[in-house]
């Protein structure tokens, strides 16, 4: 029979991988909405995100509750602890989806500034990205991990070659100034989106070896 | 130099082997934690600390337990002043059938360390004072001490260790029979009282043994299986099971 803490630990695992799951929908359907200038689905996205509060709120108590009544330790603390501290990113990547969202509202009522290229292939990349941080969450797989925090160079890239094509947009074309200022936008969330994906990592290095490598240039 | 430095240490009750080539350093001013399955040797192993064991006729040790660079298994240790130098408190407390004053007094008077009377009430008081008693008893001093609290009546105890002024202290399970509050002001006095002497624990509380300590000790079948930075063994343990035993997972 399992113990009562794996019973909730397993529990705790499953509500984020449903939050990830939940938020990885939320940032496609954002691009979606933009790249096919879908603003009903861009009011969904917005109107979902009231969901991932929810769910973020109960992972929060159910994290405490698992603190309070069971006092895990060594391996399962550190689960605990991954868990409440990958919670609130996967709300802020949520966020970003929804700011994103935001954007397509406005950038769709206007005629379509240039051909969608770089930005859907940042998105992918990012959507990736966190896939895969989530499943190496799951494995409890560092190496993976380690990996994944390199891949964040490539959204990096992407951003800065985004930034300076839409710079030369609003230089040559200052009418487009407002459009391509809200792409610059969307651009800028996608950018975070993979930073924050390199934070989920360093969690996942945490959970599995217990080792802080945030801020450490030795990753 | 450590305070205590355990080499090699096997202990035997008969034929029965409890302690398996132990070897263990512990600097002064050190609160390390024994921790580990109910018959893992822990207590035993406190034992031998201060020589507790001799009392039983089939106990054998070998190896070495030297305490301030001295091996107190040497055939002309006195025992007596050994045990002066390493105290000890009990999972029960048990204090004498006599006043509270009486009690904190007798190792003072039996060991004549005092000078004279005077002496005696200042070297009581600060015992007390010591084992954060004074303010409880002072008025009440040539009162029994059967009418105090189980956690003043352990803290008593601990005041009795103190006053024959130890420089290590033996605590095993010195909080398993008390309440939520007596358990926290022994585990507060045990903080305290690291700023003058050397002090081991033994512990079933694991949480108590992650607040008061600053090394934790896990023993198992007689044997030391680990030894870390009490963080280290709660929240990243070397050895498996210390792993499966702080999570509760041991089968």
């Amino acid at each position: 029979m399992d113990r009562i803490i794996d019973q909730q630990l397993d529990l705790l695992r499953d509500k984020l991988l449903l939050l990830g799951g939940t938020t990885e929908a939320a940032l496609q359907r954002a691009m979606r909405s933009l790249t096919e200038r879908d603003s009903k689905l861009a009011k969904q996205v917005l109107e979902d995100d009231k969901i991932i509060d929810q769910m973020e709120l109960d992972i929060d108590r159910f994290s405490v509750e698992i603190l309070a009544l069971q006092q895990p330790a060594a391996h399962d603390l550190r689960f605990v602890i991954s868990v409440a501290k990958i919670t609130p990113i996967l709300e802020r990547i949520a966020d970003h989806a929804g700011s994103i969202a935001k954007a397509a509202l406005v950038l769709n009522d206007e005629p379509q500034l240039k051909k969608y290229v770089d930005l859907p292939m940042m998105a992918d990349n990012a959507a990736e990205m966190l896939r895969t941080a989530l499943d190496a969450f799951t494995a409890e797989d560092a190496t993976a991990s380690r990996r994944i925090i390199e891949q964040d160079k490539v959204i990096d890239k992407s951003y800065k070659r985004v930034f300076d094509e839409l710079i030369t947009i609003m230089i040559d074309n200052p009418s487009a100034t407002a459009s391509a200022a809200h792409l610059l936008f969307v651009a800028k969330h996608l950018e975070r989106i993979g930073d924050y994906v390199k934070d989920i990592c360093e969690l996942n290095v945490y959970l599995r070896e217990a080792a802080f490598i945030k801020h450490s240039k030795i990753q | 130099m450590s305070k205590i430095s355990v080499s090699n240490l096997n202990f035997f009750y008969g034929k029965a082997q409890a302690l398996h080539d132990i070897s263990l350093d512990i600097p002064e001013r050190e609160v390390i934690a024994f921790v580990g399955p109910s018959g893992c040797g822990k207590s035993t192993f406190l034992r031998t600390l201060n020589r507790m064991n001799d009392t039983i006729p089939s106990a054998r040790v070998e190896g070495q337990v030297l305490i301030d660079g001295k091996n107190i298994y040497e055939a002309n240790t006195d025992v007596a002043s050994l045990r002066r130098k390493v105290g000890m408190v009990f999972q029960k407390s048990n204090p004498f059938p006599k006043s509270i004053f009486e009690n904190v007094a007798y190792g003072v008077r039996i060991n004549g360390i005092h000078k004279d009377k005077a002496d005696l009430n200042v070297r009581v008081e600060k015992a007390l004072h010591d084992a954060a008693l004074l303010d409880e008893v002072k008025d009440r001093m040539n009162t029994s001490a059967f009418g105090l609290s189980g956690g003043q009546q352990q803290r008593l105890c601990i005041a009795r260790a103190l006053a024959v002024q130890p420089e290590v202290i033996l605590m095993d399970e010195p909080a398993s029979a008390l309440d939520p509050i007596a358990t926290q002001k022994i585990e507060e006095l045990v903080v305290e009282l690291k700023k003058q002497y050397t002090i081991v624990i033994v512990t079933h509380n694991m949480q108590q043994a992650a607040r008061v300590s600053d090394r934790t000790a896990f023993f198992m079948l007689g044997k030391l299986v680990e030894v870390n930075p009490t963080q280290k063994m709660f929240t990243n343990p070397d050895e498996k099971l210390t792993e499966d035993y702080v999570t509760g997972r041991f089968g």
